[in-house]
């Protein structure tokens, strides 16, 4: 067998969010180095947000991310709203969770039929399967679309959300609205049957490195807004210690921080929100698992596509009865009135990349006078980082070529579907 | 692609992202129900968001983002020699956008508060007209994708390509919306160009202005009327600086 000696630099890698390059070197055989280096521009929203009125903050932060705007905006409202001590009516709330599923659901979509899966076919794109493959891009489409109708309708918009305010949500979906999102949502259950069917064909590769897992955690729902912070290495802390679970540092290399706990690094997103929280998802989500061979805690990070295909079984089933709730309730209460108020406090959300923090302190004027967001993808850089290297070696362990060797890196940074420009926000 | 029988050549198009949140690129992929016909219309030579196929060859070039590092001028110098057209896409592309914010900060102090002593490269945020002739500009924060589907059919068809002239207020009123300064709210719905369909207004949100000024705004007298209304002129001026886009305006103090 002849020994492997390449250089492999991707810049600014495709089918991502955002800027990142891969630079792995070897010499005869042997792995060298491995970096996964964020290039990104920072924009400084942290600086951004200092002087800003509270109610205008969650419309500039939202613009953290053109995929997650929902997640960004509730994590600043929720900071926000327990900084100045506001608690938003119940129907708020409902609204606001529906909110994220549609997001959440717009995103998985998004990346497994338009980022993940074109390397599991061999194509560059999605484009190719629209001839190849209808009957799945049409799926995923529908799946995306039901998403992004969840978003419209909860929020006013399905990237950057209108409605949804500091005190609650400004205007409510109509009922009729609502009736018809839940037929939407009932339409795509076969598709989620199609989608699991078709990954079903696909080989997911077989790599595990052993890492730790952080999510939220509340103990009776699948989590989305709030919680405690928990890992799997038996972390639990209080919401408003996010900085004990996160401890970011910076390395000259690339522009977005790290972050580690208990280990080197660790991870966020479906998978780890999965094996965290496994016991609350819906019994349709668990059978798609079970068909998969995920159960928690798995180590795999290919398995975070499956992961999100597990989540979008839940979500589309929770979100039908979410509605269903909905129709009964009067949405005659949507927003608390409220006076600004000095204080600081953490608003954790689970974006659909993974936890996402935003800390916000205002003064009695309601003025933010100091920001700091830390973003799932933050979180995962350092994670990503180390599989590069284990991912390698086990490569060229198997007699892997360089070209094949490059393609799995590739996939396995897709897998964690880093969202970059908000890594570096 | 046929239409009435006749055949058209699909349009090279190339997508590029430079500083932001990248949600204009995104839009393309929304609309899902009209996105393959919308796709056939298309030949995609660059979108590294979407596709790993890159070729320079494309004769439009959507150009997402604002300016804020050195390596990104000559990116975009590059992409202006190989295109044909370029379209300055978004607010962040077409005026600096939420990104210009940071320039109301000293760029050291910006640095220092994220990063401590690590040394980061950063420029003050320029529109992309600041660095290279832009032909067309299609703003929004985000996109919104009809405009964006009417405008490449219309470059498609050889069709006039137009924004609409009015203000957000003609579209927030044929939506038969609760005017939000009967709310107390201000909004700047009468001076921002429309196209969004109202739909910040349409969600009791106000005009944050993110299409930049409609033509031949009233400025003085939307002035007049936030201060006859008793409204904070700091909450405007906050709300005039949100996009960088009515920069004359907000320091108009008369």
């Amino acid at each position: 067998m002849t020994k492997v000696n390449c250089s492999i630099d991707v810049h600014h890698l495709t089918r991502v969010e955002g800027h990142g390059d891969i630079r792995i070197s070897i010499k005869e055989g042997k792995l060298i180095d491995a970096t996964w280096a964020v290039v990104e521009t920072p924009r400084f929203f942290e600086v951004m947000v200092k002087g800003m009125s509270a109610q205008r903050v969650p419309f500039l932060t939202s613009r953290i991310c053109g995929i997650c705007s929902i997640s960004h905006a509730l994590a600043s409202i929720r900071s926000l709203e327990r900084a100045m001590e506001i608690t938003p009516p119940d129907a708020a709330k409902k609204i606001r969770q529906l909110a994220m599923h549609g997001e959440t659901l717009q995103s998985h979509a998004l990346h497994l039929f338009f980022l993940a899966i074109p390397d599991f076919v061999n194509t560059p794109s999605v484009l190719p399967l629209i001839k190849s493959h209808p009957e799945i891009v049409q799926a995923g489409l529908r799946l995306k679309e039901a998403g992004n109708a969840i978003s419209a309708l909860t929020t006013g918009r399905l990237t950057h959300p209108v409605s949804l305010v500091v005190g609650g949500v400004s205007k409510a979906p109509e009922k009729q609205e609502l009736l018809a999102l839940k037929h939407q949502l009932e339409g795509v259950l076969p598709d989620l049957e199609k989608t699991d069917a078709f990954c079903k064909t696909l080989t997911i590769p077989d790599f595990t490195r052993e890492t730790e897992f952080v999510s939220l955690y509340n103990g009776t729902t699948y989590p989305f807004i709030g919680g405690d912070l928990l890992s799997t290495d038996g972390i639990r802390q209080d919401e408003n210690k996010y900085l004990t679970m996160t401890n970011e540092y910076l390395e000259e290399y690339t522009t977005s921080k790290l972050t580690r706990l208990s280990r080197e690094s660790f991870a966020a997103g479906a998978l780890a929100r999965f094996n965290n929280n496994y016991a609350f998802l819906h019994p349709r989500a668990k059978e798609t698992a079970e068909t998969f061979g995920l159960s928690p805690v798995n180590h795999n990070p290919f398995m975070n596509n499956i992961a999100q295909l597990v989540e979008c079984h839940h979500i589309v089933h929770d979100a039908i009865s979410m509605i269903e709730k909905l129709l009964d309730d009067p949405l005659d209460q949507l927003k608390t009135q409220w006076t600004p108020k000095a204080g600081a406090a953490t608003g954790a959300v689970e974006a659909p990349r993974g936890i996402l923090y935003h800390h916000m302190e205002v003064d009695e004027s309601g003025k933010v006078v100091k920001g700091d967001c830390i973003i799932p993808t933050t979180q995962n850089n350092a994670n990503i980082h180390l599989d590069l290297s284990a991912l390698a070696r086990q490569a060229l362990e198997e007699g892997k070529t360089d070209k094949e060797i490059q393609l799995l890196c590739e996939m396995v940074v897709r897998s964690y579907d880093p969202c970059i420009s908000c890594s570096v926000h | 692609m046929q239409h009435l029988g006749f055949s058209h050549t699909k349009l090279k198009i190339g997508s590029f992202d430079f500083t932001c949140c990248e949600g204009c690129q995104l839009q393309l992929a929304n609309h899902e129900s009209s996105l393959p016909a919308f796709l056939e219309l298309l030949d995609i030579r660059n979108f590294r968001e979407i596709s790993s196929e890159r070729h320079d060859d494309y004769d439009i070039a959507l150009v997402e983002g604002s300016i804020t590092r050195q390596d990104e001028v000559e990116r975009l110098e590059t992409i202006r020699k190989n295109a044909k057209v370029l379209v300055a896409y978004g607010s962040c592309a077409c005026f600096g956008g939420v990104n210009s914010l940071k320039n109301n900060f000293p760029l050291d102090q910006a640095v220092r508060e994220v990063y401590g002593d690590k040394s980061v490269d950063t420029l003050p945020v320029r529109k992309i007209s600041d660095v290279v002739k832009v032909d067309y500009s299609i703003p929004g924060c985000p996109v919104s994708k009809e405009e964006v589907e009417r405008i490449i059919v219309s470059i498609a068809t050889g069709s006039i390509i137009s924004l609409p002239k009015y203000p957000v207020c003609v579209e927030c009123k044929q939506r038969l919306n609760t005017c939000l300064f009967d709310l107390g709210e201000i909004c700047l719905g009468p001076i921002t160009r429309a196209g969004c369909d109202a739909v910040c207004t349409s969600g009791k949100t106000p005009c944050l202005g993110c299409r930049g000024p409609a033509d031949d705004i009233n400025f003085p007298s939307f002035k007049q009327l936030v201060s006859d209304l008793k409204l904070s002129r700091d909450e405007l001026d906050e709300k005039l600086g949100f996009y960088n886009c009515f920069e004359e305006f907000r320091h108009d103090k008369s």
